[in-house]
């Protein structure tokens, strides 16, 4: 699985920080970005999803492998 | 507040003591027969309900601007605020270097920074009240943490807390009296120009002295924008999370099922406090139509004040599984209490480390709590709801 967070959408709500502290990084601005280059590990994937679903700006996007 | 409302969607009055006490069923109405209402109150707005309406409202900055952000028109204050409260009353490109000068103070690893003060403050608190069984847990509890969270952020004494508690709920909750309201502000314009006095040219950590030793473009920022941004730090900073901690405290007084859950298994509270966040969303902010526009059928015109009705959004049946439910484990909640696209709450990452370390410490102190008997708990509305006492007792 791999993910990324779209910058034009995200505002820095930073729930998937707070869901999914282990596949995201907060800037001093507040914005998130994804670590490991947006590659999930299998068992972050759960975390992933509730992310991906908890996002008020619809900002994290799953991509084909 | 003046005569009482006849019909929602074209009379609405966000202060009437029935849209306070119970905006859910108003809200549900309107949804289904008028999702954006009209009201000639208060200079006139529009209100939409729908989720889809808010956000589509709140990104779209093009033809909604945020010169003013108050529920009430506040047009007299330019003469005292000429640069307004930046970043939150401002659109780009003012919004953009001022929220930048901001927002690290509320990164989260700054946040985390607050935690042991706030943790600390919590215990006090409740040092005050835990023998006598029982407490008001809005005004001995909420209504006390963010204030002098935010103070210790501005640099001030926490013997200022209870000022400016005053100065919050006049300029918030008594905006419909402008007397009131337009004394208070200038009790804290002249308060604020005087600590920034004090602190100007000196080498001081705060956000005050901060503010006035930076520099955007190579050039100082201006006092009248500071002067903006402090204000703003500390009313969007106090009454905001008080309010959402006062529901959530209401809701585990009235719902023991949830309290003790949280009690067994406090690993839960972080994703409780995003659904008390919706459900019990505090704040209503307001655009002014910047150039004609249609939502959802409905013609606004530029200068038309439209209300973000944040509150009535997260309670949008489109939008949410069970609206109307509190499920403190709900898995799927985009909810935007803290507001929609560029102006989405700046202290955000404060206020959710507040509600989780209060509602924590309380519930580790006082696991078990119910509403007192025949007591009375009062709300207030507007431009933030909340409750303003909750008498709770504890054996």
């Amino acid at each position: 699985m791999r993910i990324r967070v779209n910058a034009d959408k995200c505002t820095g709500h930073a729930r998937c920080y707070g869901l999914a502290p282990d596949l995201f990084d907060m800037d001093d601005y507040g914005l998130s970005s994804v670590v490991r280059v947006g590659t999930v590990p299998a068992e972050f994937e759960d975390k992933a999803r509730l992310a991906i679903v908890n996002c008020p700006e619809y900002a994290i996007e799953e991509f084909p492998e | 507040m003046t005569d009482s409302v006849s019909d929602w969607a074209v009379d609405y009055d966000i202060f009437d003591p029935a849209y306070v006490a119970d905006p859910f069923s108003i809200w549900d109405d309107l949804r289904d027969r008028c999702p954006v209402a009209r009201s000639p109150r208060y200079g006139g707005s529009w209100l939409p309900t729908r989720m889809a309406d808010v956000t589509e409202i709140a990104r779209d900055i093009e033809h909604f601007s945020s010169r003013e952000i108050t529920v009430v028109p506040t047009d007299a204050d330019s003469d005292v605020l000429p640069a307004g409260s930046p970043p939150i009353q401002a659109d780009p490109p003012v919004h953009t270097w001022t929220r930048r000068l901001l927002l690290p103070w509320f990164s989260h690893s700054r946040v985390a920074t607050y935690e042991p003060y706030t943790r600390d403050l919590c215990n006090q608190l409740i040092d005050g009240f835990a023998a006598a069984g029982s407490a008001d847990a809005a005004a001995d509890y909420a209504q006390q943490i963010p204030v002098r969270v935010i103070g210790r952020i501005l640099g001030v004494p926490d013997d200022m807390s209870d000022t400016f508690t005053g100065w919050v709920r006049s300029i918030l909750e008594f905006a419909y009296d402008q007397e009131r309201r337009i004394a208070a502000r200038d009790e804290a314009v002249t308060y604020f120009l005087g600590e920034m006095e004090r602190r100007r040219g000196g080498d001081g950590d705060d956000l005050i002295s901060t503010l006035l030793r930076s520099e955007v473009d190579g050039e100082q920022v201006s006092d009248a924008f500071i002067l903006g941004m402090v204000g703003l730090a500390l009313i969007a900073g106090a009454d905001t999370t008080w309010s959402a901690l006062g529901s959530s405290l209401w809701h585990l007084a009235t719902h023991e099922d949830d309290r003790k859950r949280l009690v067994a298994d406090p690993g839960l509270l972080p994703v409780a406090v995003e659904e008390f966040l919706r459900a019990y969303s505090p704040v209503t902010m307001a655009r002014i139509v910047a150039t004609d526009v249609e939502v959802a059928g409905c013609p606004m015109h530029a200068g038309d004040r439209v209300l973000m009705n944040f509150p009535a959004a997260n309670r949008d049946p489109d939008a949410f599984e069970e609206a109307d439910r509190v499920i403190i484990d709900r898995a799927v909640n985009r909810h935007v209490a803290f507001g929609a696209g560029i102006h989405r709450c700046a202290g955000s990452n404060l206020a959710r480390m507040e509600l989780t370390v209060a509602i924590e410490e309380w519930l580790q102190r006082i696991p078990d709590y119910r509403l007192e008997e025949g007591s009375l708990v009062t709300w207030a509305g507007g431009q933030v709801r909340g409750p303003r006492s909750v008498p709770v007792v504890f054996p």
